[in-house]
């Protein structure tokens, strides 16, 4: 079982990701810079968080247009399980493989918090061991994390199940319906902004308790392993 | 601009005259900014070693060893000047600069502190600019360090109205690496000199002289830089990988005084002369002047020395991250940095006699405002203590700082196991070993007694770290100040430099790094005497971690005496009392016994939570607690050991070497104080009312919800986002 983790200049949560998964969860993980054209050898394929090309013009805009992105999208119509977390997710809406788009937050302002999601769908190979509605402490920290979609595709996306993490309690961004992660149809690119990594080990949570945020990890990797098995 | 004096020494040394390059070249690299050469006798006698000190004070980062060929680099620097004038490009350029100083150590940069001095967020008029400087300082170096993902993990901030119109933007930064990564800076004749990332351009020229004068209008935008942390992040990376191959022989940021002061200290610090050829210099703008070349302050520049076998390696790596570099010179035999414009010399300069200013002979002079002391009553009728807390509470300098760390990605890295806002911030360095670092300062303190005021600033910065757990390894210092021309400010700057080298003596804590700022000033005045202290301390148990949340059922303690000390204080302040009185005083002795009682009681697993108790008093630190908490406190105030005789002086003294520890095991807590000697009081519990509730053997002082609390505790974001 082999994860990608695919860095472009200026991700920044790349190495984080890559400690998670190596030292914590027990995915094999390696780095795929961005302009590599065969990506044959991974079972799941990770963009992390951070400023790729700065955030200039629009958040993700830019990385959308590497050479990688084109093998990317074939992978995901062959259905290998895509995780975007923050500026991956903002790449994956601009690339066109989820729907919607990530706007400056409601206050203009970046925001670093922890706060708590709920989960909606628990049938992609990131939330298959969660139970629905399940609570999650996780941090944010983003400047241009505000979801929106229009009325049309949001139906959609309540038709096919594609609203998996929800923000509870408070909207950190003005987000619509609070939403804080959306997969595709098939269920196997999902972007979200909250940041998993940051919540997988209990000595950096706040309280210094466990998360269930790793679950997110763990999710692809219960997914992986009849996979690999076949 | 050169004095008469230096001019002089300048054509002894030389034996003929400068050309204009070379009086520009000397003017950057002599000015304050880059020479210290007002401060130099006294900052070389600050206690600078120690067993884990690898690199002292110099001109980059200090270097620590803590323990299993693990290094940590330090290193504190400010950009007052350019954030007062441009504080978004200002802050941000503060931040690069520093990060700067800790790649070219070999380390990569694992967090940032900083420190910030405003005038008062409660503005008399709408042309203050207070609030302008703050949101924009804030913006500048959230942008800057959220996008190179380096979490910013702390600091301190203060809100005094002797920063009218100007703001000081202290940054720290730490990196971390192995003994044997950290760069040897040497060279070898034939060397090549390259100079990698942004073009030169006309951004920030005479920045360093710049910020060698008093600030006297906003005309000056020019000598800003220009932030682009998104290069900053790919020269970070590029770095770390070629030195990690072993492509660099030495290397060097430019910052102040740009590409001349840059090639003179590496010069210097390599021990070899350096020749250049401008026009190999990748620009902006076609057709810079050699002048411009040398001194323009772009910013994301560095420079590295590497021998010509490591080319094409070194090719690759800066390639593979589209950073643009040029080979512009190389290293030579004698000790001249010589400059070359189209294949013809232009300068020839001693690099010894270029980076050793002839010192400024500064005269001092006790202030004329200590001689004549306010005879003015201090004396003032408290009718409703609980609006009197809430009020003090609402001092941004005192209250909730949640609007500024929110904006910094303090998370990234994962490495910040205790978040901003506490007491010592505690960076993860591997699961069984954790750095503890805290800036902090008392412009109000030191301005009353500047030899005290420090003190107080470095036993505060310790304190800070011990109640995480920690044990205090290493101090930074950033002294600013105003003009050393003036003698009566100079006698504060002694008068500091003093007080530092008296604490790290005797606690043997050593310095290992530091910077000197001086000409913070605008037409109205200058600004109160500012050092700002950085203690960095070290946790090998992950057990040791200490929050500052109490639990449901603790009893409390107070270590430390408060006395009647209220000079300077928060309370004096909020209450509008003129600035006159007795500034706290640290004893040596019993601030280290204090220090060390707690430390003893933390790694013996006794207490819950440690509190540091200094801006705000008792008062403040309880109130604290409550918030942090969201649970109640219930305190007899006569337990408290206090030589004050009014509630209000008890509540709101500034008394150092106290601490607010909460435990479950109050017999031996007991047990081990008394052993040590220490004057400490059991003050209290922690109850579930969710009230702070403070009495005097049964009269009710001040009893005020959680809810009234935090609402007062959140001005600043109340202030500054109206809501």
């Amino acid at each position: 079982m082999k994860a990608g983790i695919v860095v472009f200049p200026g991700s920044n949560c790349d190495r984080d990701v890559h400690h998670i998964l190596n030292d914590v969860i027990g995915i094999n993980a390696q780095y795929v810079w961005h302009t590599e054209k065969m990506i044959d050898d991974y079972d799941a394929l990770i963009l992390p968080g951070g400023f790729s090309y700065g955030d200039r013009l629009r958040a993700g805009v830019i990385a959308a247009k590497s050479p990688i992105v084109d093998a990317i999208m074939k992978k995901a119509d062959e259905g290998l399980p895509i995780l975007g977390i923050c500026n991956g997710f903002q790449i994956l809406v601009e690339a066109g493989l989820l729907p919607g788009a990530l706007i400056r937050n409601d206050k203009l302002k970046f925001s670093c918090k922890w706060l708590e999601m709920e989960v909606l769908n628990v049938k992609t190979p990131f939330t298959n061991l969660f139970r629905l509605n399940d609570e999650i402490k996780i941090p944010i920290a983003h400047g241009e994390g505000r979801y929106v979609i229009d009325d049309d595709k949001l139906n959609e996306l309540h038709q096919n199940n594609q609203i998996v993490f929800k923000y509870k309690d408070q909207n950190p961004n003005g987000s619509t319906e609070m939403i804080a992660a959306v997969c595709n149809r098939r269920g196997n690119v999902m972007g979200l902004m909250p940041h998993p990594e940051r919540a997988s080990e209990s000595i950096l949570s706040p309280d210094k308790t466990n998360s269930n945020a790793g679950l997110i990890f763990l999710s692809l990797k219960n997914f992986l392993t009849p996979y690999i098995k076949k | 601009m050169l004095t008469k004096k230096e001019e002089i020494h300048l054509l002894k040394k030389l034996g003929r005259k400068p050309n204009p390059l070379e009086i520009d070249m000397i003017d950057a690299e002599w000015s304050e900014h880059c020479s210290y050469k007002s401060s130099k006798k006294f900052v070389r006698s600050l206690p600078s070693r120690g067993k884990r000190v690898i690199v002292g004070p110099g001109y980059d980062a200090g270097v620590l060893d803590i323990g299993d060929e693990d290094v940590i680099t330090v290193h504190i620097e400010s950009h007052n000047h350019p954030s007062a004038v441009e504080p978004y490009g200002g802050a941000a350029t503060g931040v690069g600069g520093v990060i700067r100083d800790i790649i070219s150590m070999g380390t990569r940069p694992i967090a940032l502190l900083d420190a910030l001095r405003f005038s008062s967020l409660f503005e008399e008029s709408k042309a203050s600019k207070s609030k302008w400087l703050f949101k924009n300082v804030v913006n500048g170096i959230a942008d800057y360090g959220n996008c190179i993902g380096i979490p910013t993990v702390g600091g301190d901030i203060e809100f005094d109205n002797s920063f009218k119109d100007y703001c000081l933007v202290d940054v720290a930064a730490i990196g971390l690496g192995k003994r044997n990564q950290i760069i040897s800076n040497h060279a070898e004749y034939d060397d090549l000199v390259i100079l990698a990332g942004n073009p030169t351009g006309k951004d920030g020229i005479r920045g360093a002289s710049f910020a060698s004068k008093l600030l006297d209008d906003e005309e000056d935008r020019s000598a800003v830089q220009i932030p682009d942390p998104f290069l900053e992040k790919l020269l970070i990376e590029a770095t770390i990988e070629a030195s990690d191959s072993k492509c660099i022989n030495a290397m060097k940021d430019l910052g102040g005084g740009g590409l001349s002061c840059c090639l003179s200290e590496l010069s210097d610090l390599v021990d070899r002369g350096i020749e250049v050829e401008l026009s190999a210099v990748h620009t902006k703008i076609p057709d810079l002047s050699p002048n411009e070349i040398m001194i323009s302050e772009s910013q994301e520049r560095m420079v590295y020395i590497i021998s010509k076998e490591k080319l094409s390696k070194f090719d690759d790596i800066f390639n593979k991250y589209g950073i643009t570099y040029s080979i512009i010179g190389k290293v030579n035999g004698n000790d001249n940095l010589k400059i070359l414009h189209r294949g013809k010399p232009i300068a020839n300069i001693s690099c010894n006699l270029m980076v050793n200013a002839p010192p400024a002979d500064r005269k001092s002079k006790k202030p004329k405002y200590l001689k004549s002391p306010n005879k003015k009553s201090l004396h003032h009728k408290v009718d409703n203590y609980s609006k009197t807390l809430l009020r003090v509470l609402s001092n941004p300098t005192v209250g909730n700082k949640n609007w500024i760390f929110q904006q910094y990605d303090h998370e990234v890295g994962l490495r910040t196991v205790i978040k901003p806002g506490a007491n010592g911030s505690v960076i993860r360095v591997n699961d069984n070993k954790f750095v503890s670092i805290k800036l902090d300062g008392n412009s109000k303190h030191c301005y009353l007694d500047p030899y005290h005021g420090t003190l107080g600033c470095l036993s505060e910065a310790c304190r800070n770290v011990i109640s995480t757990g920690a044990e205090p390894i290493g101090i930074i210092d950033h002294l600013q100040f105003g003009s050393p021309e003036n003698p009566q400010i100079y006698w504060t700057f002694m008068k500091s430099i003093d007080a530092i080298i008296d604490f790290c003596k005797f606690m043997r804590i050593p310095v290992v790094g530091g910077k000197v700022s001086f000409y913070n000033e605008t037409m109205n005045s200058p600004i109160k005497p500012s050092p700002v202290i950085g203690t960095i301390g070290l946790i090998r148990d992950r057990r040791h971690i200490t929050s500052n949340v109490a639990n449901l059922g603790d009893t409390l303690f107070i270590i430390g005496q408060t006395k009647d000390e209220l000079g300077g204080s928060e309370y004096f302040h909020a209450t509008s009392r003129p600035e006159y009185g007795k500034v706290p005083k640290v004893d040596l002795e019993i601030d280290k016994k204090n220090g060390l009682a707690v430390l003893a009681l933390i790694h013996k697993g006794l207490i819950n939570f440690a509190h540091d108790c200094s801006k705000g008093g008792i008062g403040i630190a309880l109130a604290e607690l409550a918030i942090s908490s969201n649970l109640g406190i219930d305190i007899d105030l006569e337990r408290i050991p206090s030589n004050c005789k009014r509630h209000d002086h008890l509540l709101y003294s500034e008394s150092h070497s106290r601490f607010i520890i909460g435990t479950n095991q109050a017999d031996k807590v007991k047990r081990i104080l008394k052993s040590r000697k220490c004057v400490f009081s059991e003050i209290g519990k922690v109850d579930g009312t969710k009230t702070l509730n403070l009495r005097d053997s049964g009269e009710q002082i001040i009893e005020l919800t959680v809810s009234d609390l935090d609402k007062a505790y959140n001005t600043m974001s109340k202030i500054m986002d109206g809501a």
